[in-house]
């Protein structure tokens, strides 16, 4: 069985947010089109809505995070849900037999969703296969694998931007390798038909089979920004990298930093876009960051109600009352 | 069933019976769809200051867990705020009133209006929650054999289906 299977019940309605990957474009747009909604809540006077009273959320981040834990709690508070959030900066070394002793005492609690984030690529999914059927898993990000939300707010804030994807050249910048985030965000680019997908990074951080996710390798920064409508810069994953993957920090600045110069040869109504946290002076120019051009902050408010929209959809469908068997 | 006549006096009731409101400059505002095609008429007929507003109930609904969520939500938008002021709450047909209590519900997370006067083109027997319409432009009795549906936005025509 397939990651993307493993998401629809047996009504064929999206049960789980594991992966990106293989889904059709029509639910990725009426995530897209819910979100739209749900970013429109911010301007009411009670920022809530009932959709999900009397649920539980866990949140389970065995791998730190502030941005993405907040917001997924942020997102499942404005829908009315009981949030629990449990942190452990577990490494999941038994292949996922500690993760599942805390899901069955947490099942015990009667939890309606979590969200799972671990250093383990693979985790959500195994999680998935082993909780009962009204139960909805969404992946916060698992190891070098995925991070399906932050590739949908991603192309949620692109869309808000630039209207149709049909048109655009993407360009993703930095440590593709170790990016669960880049894997996330091609699948969906791909899906919701944008044309050019360009991939820019030093050869050692390039996965060498990376052309077949159809897009278009440039190991030079200046030729692979050139006409680009949207940039996306990816943080040096310092923490993931073992052995010298890059020479220095500056030296990595210094041919893949994101400056005004480079910035230039990109078209003058560009995207900046960068999922956070930005590492100022390595893989981006703080004067880009902090530029006319730059939407990070916007994205982080579009992940709310993005992942909004996912935990709406994924709650709203028909489930099985708990006491029903799978 | 329908006929254009039909509509037309109902809505010059509803003209005529809310026209003493307009002295409290009230917003009005119509539940999507129907509801919304029904206010613009009378809100052009009553020659109101604020312009109209629209509520898509589809957050407060109370059949999330049967139907889900629904990707075509328009939203909510209202002109202005609805602090202290006089609404005048338009819907096309009242029946079970759980799309009013929903509306009501909505309308409340933007603040505290004054008042709300519920308006409706067509009101039918089968209510399953204490709300009633305070001005109507059709009743009728259907009983459990047919419901009743407004088509437009134009024209504007009420059709009888079986369930």
């Amino acid at each position: 069985m397939t990651d993307t299977d493993i998401q629809f019940d047996k009504s064929g309605a999206l049960r789980h947010f594991l992966t990106v990957e293989g889904l059709p474009r029509d639910i990725l747009t009426s995530i897209l089109d819910s979100a739209e909604t749900f970013l429109g809540l911010g301007q009411r006077e009670i920022k809530k809505v009932p959709l999900l009273q009397g649920k539980t959320v866990v949140n389970l981040f065995f791998e730190p995070s502030t941005r993405t834990r907040t917001t997924f709690e942020i997102a499942a508070k404005r829908l009315s849900a009981d949030v629990i959030t449990l942190e452990t900066s577990r490494m999941s070394t038994t292949k996922g037999e500690t993760i599942l002793d805390t899901l069955n005492t947490l099942e015990a609690m009667h939890t309606d969703m979590f969200v799972i984030r671990d250093s383990f690529s693979g985790a959500a999914h195994l999680i998935s296969t082993h909780v009962p059927a009204h139960v909805s898993i969404i992946n916060a990000g698992d190891g070098r694998h995925a991070h399906p939300t932050q590739a949908m707010l991603d192309a949620f804030t692109i869309r808000r931007h630039k209207g149709d994807f049909s048109n655009l050249r993407v360009a993703i910048i930095g440590d593709i390798l170790h990016s669960r985030v880049a894997r996330s965000q091609i699948h969906a680019l791909n899906i919701l038909g944008v044309p050019e997908i360009r991939v820019i990074a030093p050869q050692t951080l390039l996965p060498n089979q990376i052309k077949r996710l159809g897009v278009h390798p440039y190991y030079d920064i200046e030729k692979g920004l050139d006409g680009v409508d949207v940039i996306i810069v990816l943080r040096l994953q310092l923490e993931r990298m073992e052995g010298q993957l890059i020479p220095s920090d500056r030296e990595y600045f210094r041919f893949y930093g994101l400056t005004p110069e480079r910035l230039s040869g990109a078209r003058p109504d560009a995207l900046i876009m960068h999922p956070g946290p930005i590492n100022r002076g390595l893989e981006i120019a703080s004067s880009v960051a902090d530029g006319e051009q730059s939407v990070i902050l916007e994205q982080v408010t579009n992940g709310i109600a993005v992942r909004m929209a996912i935990m709406a959809t994924l709650m709203g469908r028909q489930s099985p009352s708990p006491r029903e068997a799978d | 069933m329908s006929t254009q006549n039909n509509i037309l006096e109902a809505l010059e009731k509803l003209k005529e019976h809310l026209m003493p409101f307009t002295e409290h400059r009230p917003i009005m505002i119509g539940i999507h769809s129907g509801g919304v095609w029904v206010a613009e008429k009378l809100h052009s007929q009553l020659n109101l200051k604020d312009p109209l507003g629209t509520i898509d109930i589809s957050f407060y609904r109370d059949d999330f867990s049967r139907v889900g969520l629904n990707p075509t939500v328009r939203g909510t938008h209202l002109p202005t705020s609805i602090e202290d002021r006089h609404i005048i709450l338009v819907d096309d047909v009242l029946h079970t009133g759980r799309t009013v209590r929903a509306a009501l519900n909505e309308l409340f997370a933007y603040g505290r209006p004054l008042s709300v006067t519920l308006a409706v083109l067509l009101e039918r027997d089968g209510r399953e929650l204490p709300i009633q319409a305070d001005i109507a432009g059709i009743h009728m009795n259907l009983g459990n054999e047919h419901y009743i549906k407004l088509t437009g936005p134009e024209p504007l025509a009420l059709t009888l289906l079986e369930p």
